[in-house]
């Protein structure tokens, strides 16, 4: 381990504020009004969401649904740090019956299915009864930046803000399966939670993991991130934790685990979250004949956090960029900047390693002469895996992830 | 008991405009993986339990008349704002959404509001 910087958390520090949303009253279609909202830069629009302050336990956040809940992280926060405040974590539900009443003394996770001893475990059980374990994660919705696919694809129309960093404390998934025993022959592990359909036939959310998977321990079962119990909306009281993938495993609320002896047909495994099993999970619009897998490993993405589109910079100067980046699966090797497009790449300075799942800052100093200027950023996973420069394109709009760029002007 | 694993060091002062000039290639990220035990994590951890009240939306859908079969059929399961967020899409591409909420999310919609329902969408939220 070699950490060859001289330079502390603090030199990377964002100042609070900078890079703010920019902010609008009224509202062409939504809210009361007066409501603020902020107009995200996605291609296909519309472009406005309300900001609402009204949800529990969050902060101002970006409304892209009110039932069930979708709210997405203003990007201004990631300019303050690699961890997520928890009332500033992004928000995302599938089915709108969710528990709003969660009583820790009553609460049980099950553990069935092909094992010696089905358990009922309490919160006490696992708090105080397992190792406790910590990992800093990033956790990304899978159609995090769908909005900027073109051609435009149906389903939340997230800008960058469905991703968020914490760190996550609980116990390992694997010490909870040893609890219970795993027979021989069993496959996969499956996981659910509390939130239930509306409707009382379509299928509930599920989800699963290879067993090997869920056994290496790594994956886990968090009842804290950041220090403190997770947001009801971010999963109270218990969230599978996958590092390295993307969000649809991190089962919220989770109550049952069940240990299956063939692979999970569920809907949402065997027909949804599905990607094209190519590079980068690229196809074309229409394509037909491709093989089509379950989503998992996140790839690397990187980003400029203290400049917006539109800003100007001061010609011939000095001046500091700096952002966020993580690997996907593994830690960031790289992160380089070009400001002439793409042609020249320069490096940057890494901020603290706070963990290879984890977001890390990333800045650098650029000298500009007068005029237009695009600044793109671009991470290299400790694989050797880089962004992509083109945006890829499949029918959930999963995994965008390919070079960003900044457009500013040097006056 | 709360324990403060990372966020304090971000309160502090702020070194702003500090420069540094490319100084090199930063070391690859190899720290050793993950979920060690924190040696100073406190001994317990209390939950406390959770009540709370989600928002309901106050958005309707907007424009003539017609939008009554997506009201009266669509809003028991999202609120209007899934809708309303969308971009433009082809009748044929709001087609199979209504009819993807049918057949697999099982959306209780009768037959006869389905041409309604698509009416609307192709009308508010359609493409050429």
């Amino acid at each position: 381990m070699t950490k060859t910087t001289a330079t502390t958390r603090r030199f990377f520090l964002g100042q609070a504020g900078a890079g703010g949303l920019a902010l609008v009253s009224g509202s062409a279609w939504s809210g009361p009004a007066g409501a603020e909202t902020v107009d995200l830069p996605l291609p296909g629009g519309p472009q406005a969401r309300a900001i609402t302050t009204a949800f529990p336990q969050k902060a101002a956040m970006i409304l892209q649904r009110t039932r069930p809940p979708l709210l997405e992280t203003p990007f201004a926060v990631f300019d303050r740090g690699v961890f997520t405040p928890n009332d500033s974590f992004y928000v995302r539900w599938h089915w709108a019956v969710i528990p709003t009443d969660i009583d820790v003394g009553t609460f049980r996770l099950s553990v069935r299915g092909h094992v010696d001893r089905e358990l009922s475990m309490t919160l006490k059980d696992i708090v105080d009864g397992l190792p406790r374990v910590e990992l800093a994660a990033v956790n990304q919705c899978s159609g995090n930046s769908r909005g900027f696919t073109e051609p435009a694809v149906a389903g939340a129309q997230w800008a960058n803000g469905a991703m968020g960093n914490a760190r996550w404390m609980g116990v390992r998934l694997r010490d909870v399966l040893d609890r219970a025993g795993v027979k021989a022959g069993a496959r996969q592990v499956r996981f659910a939670g509390l939130d239930e359909p509306v409707v009382s036939d379509a299928p509930k959310f599920m989800k699963s993991l290879a067993l090997d998977h869920a056994r290496d321990g790594e994956v886990m079962i968090a009842y804290a991130m950041n220090g403190e119990q997770l947001p009801l909306l971010n999963g109270f009281p218990l969230r599978l934790v996958v590092p390295g993938w993307y969000s649809t495993y991190w089962v919220k609320m989770l109550d049952r685990i069940e240990v299956l002896d063939k692979p999970d047909d569920n809907f949402w495994m065997a027909s949804a979250y599905l990607i094209p099993d190519t590079p980068g999970a690229d196809m074309k619009p229409g394509q037909t004949g491709v093989k089509m897998v379950p989503i998992n490993k996140m790839v690397p993405r990187s980003f400029v956090t203290n400049l917006k589109d539109g800003a100007t910079l001061k010609a011939g100067a000095k001046a500091l960029v700096r952002g966020i980046a993580f690997g996907g699966s593994t830690g960031v090797k790289s992160v380089e900047i070009s400001i002439d497009g793409g042609t020249r790449w320069l490096p940057t300075t890494l901020g603290p390693d706070e963990g290879k799942y984890s977001f890390r800052q990333w800045q650098a100093e650029i000298v500009s002469a007068a005029g237009a200027l695009s600044i793109k950023v671009r991470c290299v996973n400790s694989d050797g895996l880089a962004q992509p420069v083109t945006q890829n394109w499949n029918p959930g709009a999963f995994m965008h992830n390919a070079i960003e760029t900044v457009r500013v002007t040097a006056a | 008991m709360r324990i403060s694993v990372m966020q304090v060091g971000f309160a502090a002062a702020v070194l702003a405009g500090l420069v540094l000039a490319f100084i090199g290639h930063p070391e690859p990220s190899d720290l050793p993986t993950t979920t060690p035990t924190s040696p100073n994590a406190p001994q317990t951890f209390a939950l406390k339990s959770v009540s709370v009240e989600l928002p309901t939306s106050e958005v309707i859908f907007p424009g003539p008349a017609n939008a009554t079969a997506i009201t009266a059929n669509c809003l028991s399961c999202h609120s209007a704002g899934m809708v309303l967020t969308q971009p433009n899409f082809s009748r044929a591409a709001w087609t199979g959404e209504v009819e993807k909420m049918i057949h697999t999310y099982k959306a209780p919609i009768a037959e006869s509001d389905v041409t309604a329902i698509v009416d609307y969408l192709q009308a508010t939220k359609g493409s050429k």
